[in-house]
């Protein structure tokens, strides 16, 4: 079978598949734009600034505009930059970041590919998205990228680890590794209550990974200039940006499936049960979105040694203690789930 | 260098390098092992030109030199000529230069403590403090009509009386801004991470601040009570009633919080100020080194020779040396002037106390991360117009 023949046979699937695609990638691409626009509302109002105003309605297409701007703007490439990885890794961050949001359902069953491994593939998605910030700072032949890189492939290491004992304790409780199941499993009580402490090592985590403050060493003004990014204009900024703001919304949503109780009302009675579940999932990110560009207005960054130590020394073995109690807990009490 | 140190540029160019500081740092990993500030970036040869100008004229290079406290600088200079004169001020006059060089105090600390704070990461604090930073400046336009080069402290006194109102409007900022100054503080002072990030950052011990000729909170934040304005007091400091306060540690978080509380005791001497401001002329009109009154240039032709002389050849200084110091925002701020009996000064040296601090940077940071290094900078409040010259 030639490749023309294997094109013209599955163009029907292949129609199906990009169409998906854009399902995905445009509510997206919508709230990526929100989601940064929000952020410098909050971060403006804190500041006692009015933020984005003039462009359009409200300063709504100040976003946009920007990201138009960008688009317009010449790719530098420095002359000592390896020219392909240089271009790869923006696209490799871009593309890893949109791949995850595949599985994530907003309501139930609707995702869009419903896997039984959902979580364990969100996991390996984002622990491939440091390979973007490495290429990128590697790729640069510059000092202060490579310091960003360095800094970023330690601090996502040591984040991960903690991350992913909090996401066991959650699946201890569930049963199952499919995201759908996960909330469904959280219908009597949405996990953040009997697990806060992992809620909010699971928080903590997620700033850390999406390099946000207290965390953003990686891209620290102040220090690094502007870290991995340093090199980079026009589009390839762009992707890194989008990236690392659909990342963020990614944290954000999942937060909202393992803790909050995904698309599920707070009270299962009239008035909460009539709305839609993909409402309240999205207010339920746009709350923890808030508390995320909140703790960026408010927070000074650590400094390396102590991010550090606050990921081996506090998080580790607060997350691993959780472990071995959630275990025990559901062991004696005999509370453990069946394997769905 | 050894093969295992890489050197980067820390500027001028970079966005925590406070101005242009060009600083070569010698990192092994993220240590710093040598740093090494290259200044010269915004050298104006302002000692020179004040050479080819009249005392009047030469009077704001001053305020170009520390800029975000400008008239602490021309404090210096106007207390230089009347010593050399040996002009007396007039009470008044004297009261609004201690009031304006307390605003000024807080001018500088404002934006040291905020812009220090926002390279270690917190980039709400700076905002509030431009907001405060706003209302003060509004005071200096209202004198002498200009946001940041005032050229209002002349010597003899200072140019014009204050506008109506404007005690009243100073008075309310004095009420309101220990509040906006608390908000600042919940932000910073027992943050967590903002402790972490300071706290026994670039420790100075008394002795190596002195070898180092540190002056001003830096000095002060390694314990030992040094302020001109207690120490040797000039225009009416002895009539005020204020703290020096001191650090303990002379590390990062000590030089923070010795200037929180230097602005608490600023708010102090200016309500100090307000109440018993008294009546009378602002500037000494008879010992020749102020411009005379307009009503007298109505009636007096002597008056109107001596106005025409003043602004074209300017005033006589009777020859000799001598040194002022002013203690500005910063530390010790000194005028070395000599006059040849001209109209125009022989030679003025100027010694501005962030040059001090800066060049002992290499002490501060050795065997600090390169996170520390930016906090450090944020901490001695360096300036680039008074460093530079």
């Amino acid at each position: 079978m030639n490749a023309v023949s294997l094109i013209s046979d599955n163009i029907y699937s292949i129609l199906v598949i990009l169409m998906w695609s854009m399902v995905v990638f445009v509510p997206i691409l919508i709230g990526v734009i929100l989601a940064v626009y929000g952020d410098r509302k909050i971060w403006a109002a804190v500041q006692k600034r009015k933020g984005p105003n003039v462009v359009g309605p409200f300063g709504l297409l100040q976003v946009p505009a920007d990201g138009l701007k960008y688009i317009f703007k010449e790719i530098i490439i420095p002359d000592g930059a390896d020219k392909i990885l240089f271009i790869l890794a923006p696209i490799l961050t871009f593309a890893l970041a949109i791949a995850a949001w595949s599985v994530i359902p907003i309501q139930a069953g609707a995702a869009l590919s419903n896997i039984n491994v959902g979580i364990l593939y969100i996991f390996a998605i984002s622990s491939l998205g440091v390979y973007g910030i490495l290429i990128a700072g590697w790729s640069s032949n510059s000092k202060y990228p490579f310091f960003g890189a360095l800094r970023s492939a330690a601090q996502m290491v040591s984040y991960e680890v903690s991350m992913g004992f909090v996401i066991v304790t959650v699946l201890m409780c569930v049963g199952s590794l499919n995201l759908t199941d996960i909330v469904m499993a959280q219908k009597n009580i949405w996990f953040f209550i009997p697990l806060f402490p992992m809620f909010v090592v699971f928080f903590i985590s997620a700033l850390a990974e999406t390099n946000r403050p207290p965390f953003d060493l990686p891209e620290a003004e102040s220090e690094l200039v502007a870290g991995y990014q340093t090199e980079y204009s026009a589009i390839p900024f762009v992707l890194f940006f989008f990236g690392e703001y659909a990342n963020i919304l990614l944290m954000c949503s999942l937060t909202t499936i393992l803790f909050l109780g995904g698309w599920l009302p707070p009270f299962d009675i009239a008035p909460f049960n009539m709305i839609p579940g993909f409402i309240w999932f999205l207010l339920k990110l746009i709350f923890v979105f808030y508390m995320f560009a909140m703790v960026k207005a408010f927070v000074p960054r650590y400094r390396y040694d102590q991010l550090m130590r606050l990921g081996w020394k506090v998080l580790l073995p607060v997350s691993l203690i959780a472990v071995v109690l959630t275990s025990s807990i559901l062991f004696f009490f005999n509370l453990a789930p069946d394997l769905i | 260098m050894s093969n295992k140190t890489i050197t980067v540029n820390f500027g001028p160019v970079h966005p925590a390098a406070h101005g242009v500081l060009r600083l070569l740092l010698d990192l092994d990993g993220e240590v710093v092992e040598r740093a090494d500030p290259h200044i010269g970036l915004l050298h104006r040869g302002t000692e020179k030109l004040i050479e080819h100008k009249t005392y009047l004229q030469a009077l704001p290079y001053f305020d170009r030199l520390d800029y975000v406290a400008p008239m602490n600088q021309e404090h210096a200079f106007a207390l230089a000529i009347e010593k050399l004169t040996g002009a007396e001020v007039p009470k008044r006059g004297q009261y609004i230069r201690v009031l304006f060089s307390e605003i000024g105090r807080l001018l500088s600390h404002l934006l040291n403590v905020t812009t220090s704070a926002m390279d270690v990461g917190a980039m709400s604090p700076i905002t509030w403090g431009f907001d405060e930073r706003e209302k003060l400046l509004d005071f200096y336009e209202e004198v002498s009509g200009s946001r940041f080069h005032a050229a209002y402290f002349r010597a003899g006194g200072v140019h014009k009386d204050l506008p109506d109102g404007l005690l009243q409007k100073i008075y309310d900022f004095c009420i309101s801004f220990p509040k906006a100054l608390d908000d600042i503080e919940t932000m910073l002072t027992e943050n967590r991470i903002f402790k972490q990030r300071n706290v026994d950052i670039a420790n100075i011990t008394k002795d190596e601040a002195i070898d180092n000729g540190f002056t001003g909170f830096i000095l002060r934040s390694t314990g030992v009570p040094w302020d001109l304005r207690k120490s040797q007091p000039y225009d009416s400091y002895e009539d005020f009633n204020f703290q020096i306060p001191v650090g303990k540690n002379g590390d990062c978080y000590d030089r923070y919080l010795c200037q929180i509380a230097e602005m608490r005791e600023s708010i102090k001497i200016m309500l100090q100020c307000i109440d018993n401001m008294p009546e009378g002329e602002v500037i000494n009109h008879d010992a020749k080194i102020a411009a005379p009154k307009r009503a007298d240039m109505k009636t007096s032709m002597e008056a109107i020779i001596r106005h025409f002389k003043f602004f074209t050849e300017g005033f006589q200084v009777p020859a000799g040396e001598v040194y002022t110091a002013v203690e500005a925002p910063k530390g010790e701020f000194g005028v070395y002037l000599i006059s040849d009996g001209t109209s125009k000064p022989y030679r003025c040296k100027i010694r501005a106390p962030g040059f001090a601090h800066l060049a002992a940077f290499n002490m501060l940071t050795k065997g600090h991360l390169l996170a520390d290094v930016p906090a450090i900078l944020g901490s001695i409040a360096i300036v680039f117009g008074e460093v530079d010259r």
